[in-house]
């Protein structure tokens, strides 16, 4: 179980004057999980890149179990990580993708095969990613990310740009597979409602440099569907309240709303 | 049943038609110095009873083998290196575009000259002569490498020598084979002429005893015998092994 404390002073990148982040800060208790919620180009995908230990140029500190995290040699910790785009290596087949991460772990193949079994891929573990559909492989970056059996679950952003039935089972079988394992999830995303509908708690940053302006913890229990009543009301009411302060992510969110009112009136 | 495909018909054909044109010329000019598709043949046969065709075309692909080999490993890691920092790049061009404009007599006198009629001159020449070309091929591989691929296998962790191994390689493969084809058909031509300057076996110092004794048949059937190598390491070696390394790409 890991519990995570982000101590973000300051993170610029070099050549550019301005700063990324800066005086960021949040906790996740053991086992929470986090949807990170900010318009585009606020830093997200920074904030998981330094709390995966990809980029350690940053002043401040990231702790894992109050441990920082340039111990991450001494104190190993297992992460999974989904990206924006699945990143399966397309010469390698759906098998071998996800036992590319299980190095050195003498039931690998029967724990991609469970995995891929979960994610309902059974029968394709020969096909190359290329041969998939664009949904089809984002299963297989799931099951990779779960594969590891993860302590810390790092998601960017990763059921953009997929149609909204798809997007829905994908998150179905994400929260299936987390309440099996439960990681400490970390999920960046800037659709409000997939936030509402996933997370337990929902950080909302601040346009760059990114900092925490609100938190609210979501009680509604799950299996939420993002169009229902539940996620609607708290839907609503933040977008009452905070205006000025979603307002990054209103317009993506409105769209989607006026969406789901046409189809329901027709 | 083996099933033959239209193309390998029509590869026989066109193999048949060159016998059948040369066999025409001959007989019309009746000059020993070009002689027909029989005699090459029969020449061929007695070299090979002899011996003397198997132990130099032996000895020659041991020559290609080992520059061959060197080549590739040095170019590679070179084009690696270049095409992943940009300074040391900078640093080297120069160097680089001299070496791959640099004739390939040049390099093999000098070598010669520095370290005698060696065998281990023989074959640097060749390998110095070849390397350029793989550090050129390899580099513009190594500059279109996906970072973010590599930063999959740094989320998870991987072992350097699996990350290198799954991940970073295999976007190298095609242009290592690219390098690698070209590489041969070169190192075949330079490593005849390294024969031919400066040592007494192979197919290269055969080949000038023959135009010493102006043996234009035994140059021919030797000529043949090369080809027929050449012929045999692509279909058994090189295209099973780019089958193999991309096969993924025309699933």
């Amino acid at each position: 179980m890991i519990e995570l404390k982000v101590r973000i002073r300051r993170k610029t990148f070099p050549g550019k004057p301005a700063d990324v982040l800066a005086g960021l800060a949040f906790d996740a208790g053991a086992g929470e999980f986090i949807a990170l919620v900010g318009p585009s180009g606020a830093g997200k995908t920074t904030i998981l890149n330094l709390v995966g230990g990809l980029d350690r140029d940053m002043e401040g500190e990231i702790l894992i179990n109050g441990q920082p995290l340039t111990d991450r040699q001494t104190h190993p910790v297992r992460y999974g990580y989904m990206f924006q785009e699945p990143r399966l290596m397309p010469w390698l087949t759906v098998e071998d993708n996800v036992r590319l991460v299980l190095d050195g772990m003498h039931d690998s193949t029967e724990r991609a095969r469970q995995l891929l079994r979960e994610v309902e891929l059974e029968g394709n573990e020969r096909s190359f990613p290329r041969q998939l559909s664009g949904g089809m492989q984002r299963r297989v970056a799931l099951a990779r990310a779960f594969a590891v059996r993860p302590m810390l679950l790092l998601m960017d952003e990763p059921f953009i740009s997929l149609d909204a039935p798809t997007a829905a089972r994908l998150r179905e079988q994400l929260l299936i597979l987390w309440e099996e394992l439960r990681p400490t999830v970390l999920f960046v995303t800037h659709d409000l409602r997939e936030a509402l509908s996933v997370a337990d708690r929902v950080i909302f940053l601040s346009g760059s440099p990114a900092r925490v302006v609100k938190e609210l913890r979501i009680d509604v229990p799950r299996p939420r569907d993002p169009y229902g009543k539940a996620v609607t009301d708290i839907h609503t009411g933040l977008l009452q309240a905070h205006p000025d302060l979603l307002s990054g992510l209103a317009n993506g969110s409105r769209g989607e709303v006026n969406e789901h009112s046409e189809r329901r009136s027709a | 049943m083996i099933h033959v495909s239209r193309n390998t018909w029509l590869r026989g054909l066109s193999l048949v038609g060159f016998l059948v044109i040369w066999q025409v010329i001959a007989l019309t000019l009746k000059d020993p110095l070009v002689p027909g598709p029989d005699v090459v043949l029969a020449s061929l046969w007695q070299h090979g009873v002899d011996g003397d065709l198997f132990y130099n075309l032996g000895v020659t692909l041991l020559r290609v083998l080992a520059s061959f080999i060197i080549a590739m490993f040095f170019g590679t890691a070179i084009g690696i290196i270049m095409g992943r920092y940009p300074r040391l790049d900078a640093g080297f061009d120069g160097v680089l575009v001299l070496g791959l404009n640099t004739p390939a007599l040049v390099t093999i006198i000098l070598c010669y000259i520095w370290f005698g009629l060696t065998e281990v001159a023989a074959i640097t020449a060749v390998a110095l002569n070849k390397i350029p070309n793989t550090v050129v091929t390899v580099r513009e591989g190594a500059r279109a490498v996906d970072r973010k691929l590599l930063e999959v296998a740094d989320a998870f962790d991987l072992r350097p020598v699996l990350k290198l191994r799954k991940v970073y390689l295999p976007q190298l493969y095609p242009y290592l084979m690219a390098a690698a084809r070209s590489g041969l058909a070169l190192i075949w031509k330079i490593v005849l002429v390294v024969e031919l300057l400066g040592r007494s076996n192979g197919v290269g110092f055969e080949l000038s005893t023959f135009f010493q004794f102006f043996d234009i048949t035994s140059i021919l059937a030797y000529t043949l015998a090369f080809a027929g190598v050449v012929l045999l390491i692509e279909a058994v070696l090189m295209r099973p092994l780019d089958q193999r390394l991309n096969g993924w790409r025309t699933v």
